[in-house]
């Protein structure tokens, strides 16, 4: 009984994270219909952005030598999160107005300019290893001239282009951005793995036989409270209600005079956001390894989560999560092995018996 | 009388062309091409069979590489567990012997070929009922699944890999001949299907599935067929990528080929078998040249930026539905020159 | 209008199928004549080997010089870079330049033999040193083996690396003797009871814990747990519950750095108090980041390096080595990666010719040669017969705590 109990508080734990992320792809599957495969990618990010505030851009201090300093560092930890956040949805933000809203209103300068630049840095980041001076001024530079050069090019390829409302279309190109974001990664962070040093006080009690540990319970009460937060936007402020209206018919919001670029442009920051937070919580109280794949699997499985509680439902996203986070730690604590393999099963047997995933509706399909 | 003149034509063409490319390329390639050539050309074969699933019929997998590691498990099992005990009695499968290698490799690949087909059915039927996104996610959830399942199969080595595979003679050139003449009935099978027509009826459920399903045509048999068979070409294609790598390893199947072959459809061009083999060729040639060059650092970035800004500006890939085929251009071409004064 | 053909369909196809078929065949009969038999294909490929050519003698090495296990591969690489520097400073081999060249396999095993293929018949390298995983030097030692040009691995431990053939060695112990070093010392430090996590993904790993079972077994001692995990897991606490329900005196786990510190944090946060100990694979300065102060007072065998040693080889060692890299401590693999490229730089000097397959005599020859990691002799199966330390980790330091010689393991 004990032993089944600490199997679920572990469960309840990896959950929470898995609903963080999942609420993410959720979201921006009500609005757009889109799987935002970069999204676990933001939640690596978050997780970096964490590592190096956490060693090098906040004065965290060391706890084993100074014992005294618990309460700045729980708040730079504070100040830490926020930042992850803030990153994270500046970041959701990006990709949306460059790689997808292109997709669903066409390939436009600024698109150019954008890309040229994204294609120049790693061609100058070279060049300005080789030279060494001016590495910053160079890829600027050069960044510029190559969006001015392919501004043309772009525009002859694209002018006969229309917007693509291909699925597949919209799925590649998120895969591509996740692409980018992960092997960016590598070239910008490195791909030896990073710790996080011990930077809160920990504690380890237990409770009827059961183990707990203070920062796991810190990730699960800041994670309620970002879902409550969440949910009070959702359902009571205006860009919710139009978050709300897009996720049931696009065009009809358009023409109630909704700015649906600008809403849309919202949710994947609050997705992007809880996103930044749940990687900054994993990597400095679990501390484990950071590295540029470091979104892969948590984001695969909190996408399953998301589907499993009905893909575009944000209650569903949270429950999924949990129920996801549960399952595989009740499955791991006697097939180890079996852990990645049931979250697919799962996966695959609910969109077989309920399509719509457990909280979502089932529609009929449109002719 | 003609057309069976004109077909074994080719077909006689196609041997010669083989087997010169391959007497050349015995002497003078470089083994580090000759495997990177042999990927190219699985890739080539793996793109074309997807888009046999995704490009022909419409369907949307994205877990292809689930039915390439059956078939390189497969293949690799029959070649270094069954064969040992078969070789008893039939003693024309003897190692080291050109004719029983050769003869050893044609069965693992029947093998693989049949067993990847038939999870293809196993994993088509009950899924092809979804539809777009959903379908997407199974077929993903079930090449994961696969692949964990062989994680978790000693007998193959499990998560360390299964190696080695040693079945071909140490011909550096034979490799090429059993890839590319597999690519070649990969290529000319769902070229011939396309224009038969059965292949109408994958074409109409493409278009418009209920306008075919109103039209008579039984979709979810259509559906299931062109998985099978896509299944099938990729199970033959792992068992020659077992047998050229002389092993494999399960991270070697994992959701980025996957990835990286529905990248190569879509890029091509969904439906156009030509362009999902140029983009197969392509796609892989592409990151192991980018290795040679001073940017080998940020290959991988260049290739994915390409990948997204190739999205954004020529969403239906680079034939479209189209094909490009060498009688037609070079019609066009004439036919241009003829016009010009 | 369309045409259709639907006879043609699957015809042309199956025709061309079995017309393939036919050209397998067909290349057999062809092939046969250029050699019959065993003596032909020996003949052919005597004829392999690379040969040095132009001014300079290129010398190849493959690591994880990114990704996973990137602290290994760059460790090795300073220590290689250190030795072949230094024998350019002093004038080359013969008078001829030794050039590096250095390739990443990003730690997949899959890169590691595209690019150990890429060193031997594009750059014609005359040797390779390389790689520090054991699943890595297995998946690229055959391709070394095949063209005839020797493999020196700086420290895969796993036997089977160099049963591969005759062209592959090792500068450093097999975990044969490892294993049972790490069992002998749990055995003697009054464990009788000892859980072994292994990670099944790596054969380093697994090698590690049979052989250490066996071993603990045949002293008396017992294991209590042989849970398993896979490198790239970050959660380990449902084995790790398990391991608490089996009450060891201590665990063991051989994996790599990567896993171990996390794997250390979570024991502490499930309860399980009791030492844990693994063997070389934990060497990297990663690991105390990783594993904060779960990991304190456990114990670690290694390579027979410390930077605290005090020989004179050793001292002018490391002065070399700060000299390039100035601020670092040189670790066990530094000084495993310059030992094998030392060893391949004397038996160069000492090769009848320069091919790699004079060389690969020349190197077999090794006798007595005193590494900075200890002194080298290759044996009849290539391997180096050496000592092993165990490590205390103590604070963010590794101390020397115990050293074993083979024959005070009974081997």
């Amino acid at each position: 009984m004990q032993a089944f109990l600490q199997t679920l508080i572990y469960g309840v734990e990896t959950g929470a994270i898995y609903a963080l992320i999942a609420l993410g792809y959720t979201m921006v599957y009500g609005v757009l219909r889109l799987i935002n495969f970069a999204h676990g990618d933001v939640y690596m990010i978050g997780a970096f952005v964490g590592f190096y505030a956490c060693t090098q851009w906040l004065p965290f201090k060391d706890l084993s030598q100074h014992p005294e300093a618990a309460a700045v560092n729980i708040a730079l930890a504070l100040i830490t999160l926020f930042l992850s956040m803030l990153l994270c949805a500046l970041l959701g933000i990006t990709i949306e107005r460059f790689a997808y809203r292109p997709l669903r209103n066409g390939f436009r300068n600024a698109d150019a300019h954008f890309w040229g630049f994204v294609i120049a840095l790693p061609v100058t980041a070279f060049v300005g290893a080789m030279s060494t001076t001016k590495r910053q001024g160079a890829l600027l530079f050069a960044g510029v001239v190559i969006g001015f050069i392919m501004r043309p090019v772009m525009a002859h390829l694209t002018k006969r282009i229309k917007p693509s409302s291909s699925r597949l279309n919209a799925l590649i190109t998120a895969i591509g951005v996740s692409l980018i974001l992960e092997n960016g990664g590598i070239n910008v962070f490195g791909a030896d793995p990073k710790f996080i040093p011990d930077i809160l006080p920990k504690r380890q009690f237990s409770l009827l036989g059961v183990e707990f540990n203070s920062s796991r319970l810190i990730i699960l009460i800041i994670a309620a409270i970002l879902m409550a937060v969440l949910r009070y936007i959702v359902l009571y402020t205006r860009p919710g209600k139009a978050m709300r209206a897009i996720s049931h018919d696009i065009d009809a919001a358009k023409l109630m005079g909704i700015n649906t670029d600008r809403v849309i442009s919202f949710t994947f920051a609050l997705g992007a956001s809880l996103a930044g937070a749940a990687g900054f919580m994993v990597a400095a109280f679990t501390n484990i390894k950071v590295v540029p794949l470091f979104g892969l699997q948590p984001g695969l499985k909190a996408f399953v989560a998301a589907v499993l509680g009905g893909a575009g439902n944000i209650p569903g996203a949270a429950l999924g999560g949990l129920i996801m986070g549960v399952v595989e730690s009740l499955v791991a604590s006697r097939y180890p092995q079996w852990r990645d393999a049931v979250a697919f099963i799962l996966l695959i047997v609910i969109l077989l018996v309920r399509p719509a995933g457990l909280l979502g509706k089932n529609t009929a399909e449109k002719v | 009388m003609r057309w069976l003149l004109g077909r074994i034509g080719v077909v006689v063409l196609t041997c010669a062309i083989l087997l010169v490319a391959n007497r050349l390329l015995i002497d003078n390639i470089k083994e580090y091409y000759i495997s990177v050539l042999v990927l190219c050309g699985l890739y080539a074969t793996l793109a074309v069979s997807l888009n046999l699933i995704n490009g022909i019929t419409g369907q949307f997998s994205i877990g292809h590489a689930g039915f390439y590691a059956v078939g390189a498990y497969v293949g690799g099992a029959w070649t270094m567990l069954m064969r040992p005990l078969v070789v008893k009695s039939l003693p024309i499968l003897q190692t080291g012997t050109q004719l029983g290698d050769h003869l050893n490799l044609f069965i693992a690949l029947v093998l693989g070929t049949v067993c990847a087909g038939l999870t293809g059915l196993l994993v088509g039927l009950p899924s092809l009922r979804l539809r777009g996104d959903y379908l997407a996610i199974v077929t993903l959830g079930f090449g994961e699944v696969i692949r964990i399942v062989i994680l978790n199969m000693d007998v193959v080595g499990g998560p360390r890999g299964f190696t080695p595979i040693t079945a071909l003679v140490n011909d550096h050139g034979i490799p090429l001949v059993w890839v590319f003449g597999l690519l070649v009935v990969v290529v000319a099978f769902s070229r011939n299907l396309v224009k038969s027509a059965q292949g109408l009826k994958f074409l109409a459920v493409r278009e418009d599935e209920i306008a075919a399903d109103a039209m008579g045509v039984n979709t979810t048999r259509v559906k299931v067929t062109a998985f099978v068979i896509g299944s099938a070409f990729a199970g033959a294609a792992g068992v020659l990528y077992a047998h050229c790598q002389t092993g494999v390893n399960p991270d070697s199947f994992d959701m980025n080929t996957s990835i990286t072959v529905t990248t190569m459809v879509v890029l091509g061009g969904t439906g156009s078998i030509s362009g999902s083999l140029l983009a197969g060729i392509v796609l892989t040639a592409l990151p192991e040249l980018l290795r040679y060059d001073f940017i080998k650092d940020y290959r991988m970035v260049i290739f994915s930026t390409l990948l997204v800004v190739f999205m954004l500006t020529r969403p239906q890939g680079i034939f479209g539905h189209r094909e490009i085929a060498l009688p037609r251009f070079l019609r066009r071409l004439i036919r241009k020159k003829e016009n010009a004064p | 209008m369309i045409q259709l053909r639907q006879k043609s369909s699957l015809f042309g196809a199956l025709l061309l199928g079995v017309a393939l078929f036919g050209i397998g065949c067909k290349d057999k009969e062809e092939a046969k004549p250029s050699g019959t038999g065993k003596t032909g294909e020996t003949t052919d490929t005597a004829s392999r080997g690379n040969t040095v050519t132009g001014d300079t003698i290129k010398i190849g090495e493959y690591g994880s010089l990114t990704g996973d296990n990137s602290t290994f591969g760059i460790s090795t690489h300073r220590g290689i870079q250190l030795a072949i520097e230094e024998t350019n400073a002093a004038g080359g081999i013969n008078g001829k330049k030794l050039e590096l060249i250095s390739e990443d396999d990003n730690s997949k095993a899959e890169q590691a033999k595209t690019v150990v293929q890429k060193l031997v018949s594009n750059e014609k390298v005359i040797a390779v040193i390389g790689e520090v995983a054991s699943s890595r030097s297995i998946m690229a030692a055959p391709v070394c083996q095949d063209a005839k040009v020797p493999m020196v691995s700086p420290s895969s431990t796993n036997p089977k690396v160099t049963a591969i053939g005759d062209y592959i060695f090792r500068v450093c112990f097999t975990d044969d003797f490892q294993a049972v070093v790490a069992a002998q010392f749990a055995w003697d430090q009054g464990y009788k009871n000892v859980a072994v996590f292994t990670d099944v993904k790596s054969d380093y790993s697994k090698a590690f814990g049979e052989l250490f079972a066996k071993k603990f077994k045949t002293l008396g001692g017992k294991v209590a747990a042989e849970p398993t995990y896979q490198s790239g897991d970050v959660d380990f606490k449902a084995q790790l519950a398990t391991i608490k329900g089996a009450t060891p005196d201590a665990v063991l786990i051989p994996g790599y750095y990567t896993e171990v510190g996390t794997i250390a944090r979570q024991a502490r946060e499930v309860g399980l108090s009791v030492p844990l100990f693994g063997g070389d694979g934990w060497e990297s300065d990663q690991l105390i980041p990783g594993a904060g102060i779960a990991l304190e007072g456990c114990f670690f065998t290694n390579h027979f390096f410390s930077h605290d040693m005090t020989e004179p080889h050793i001292l002018s060692f490391i002065a070399a080595f700060q000299k390039i890299n100035p601020g670092k401590q040189p670790g066990a693999l530094d000084a495993l990666g310059y030992d094998a490229a030392k060893v391949i730089i004397e038996a160069l000097k000492r090769a009848k010719s320069l091919d790699s397959v004079a060389l690969r005599d020349a190197i077999a020859e090794t006798k007595d040669y005193q590494g900075v990691a200890g002194k080298i002799t290759l044996d009849a199966n290539r391997n180096a017969r050496k000592e092993a330390v165990l490590f205390k980790i103590v604070g963010k330091e590794f101390k020397i705590f115990k050293s074993y010689r083979p024959e005070q393991v009974g081997l």
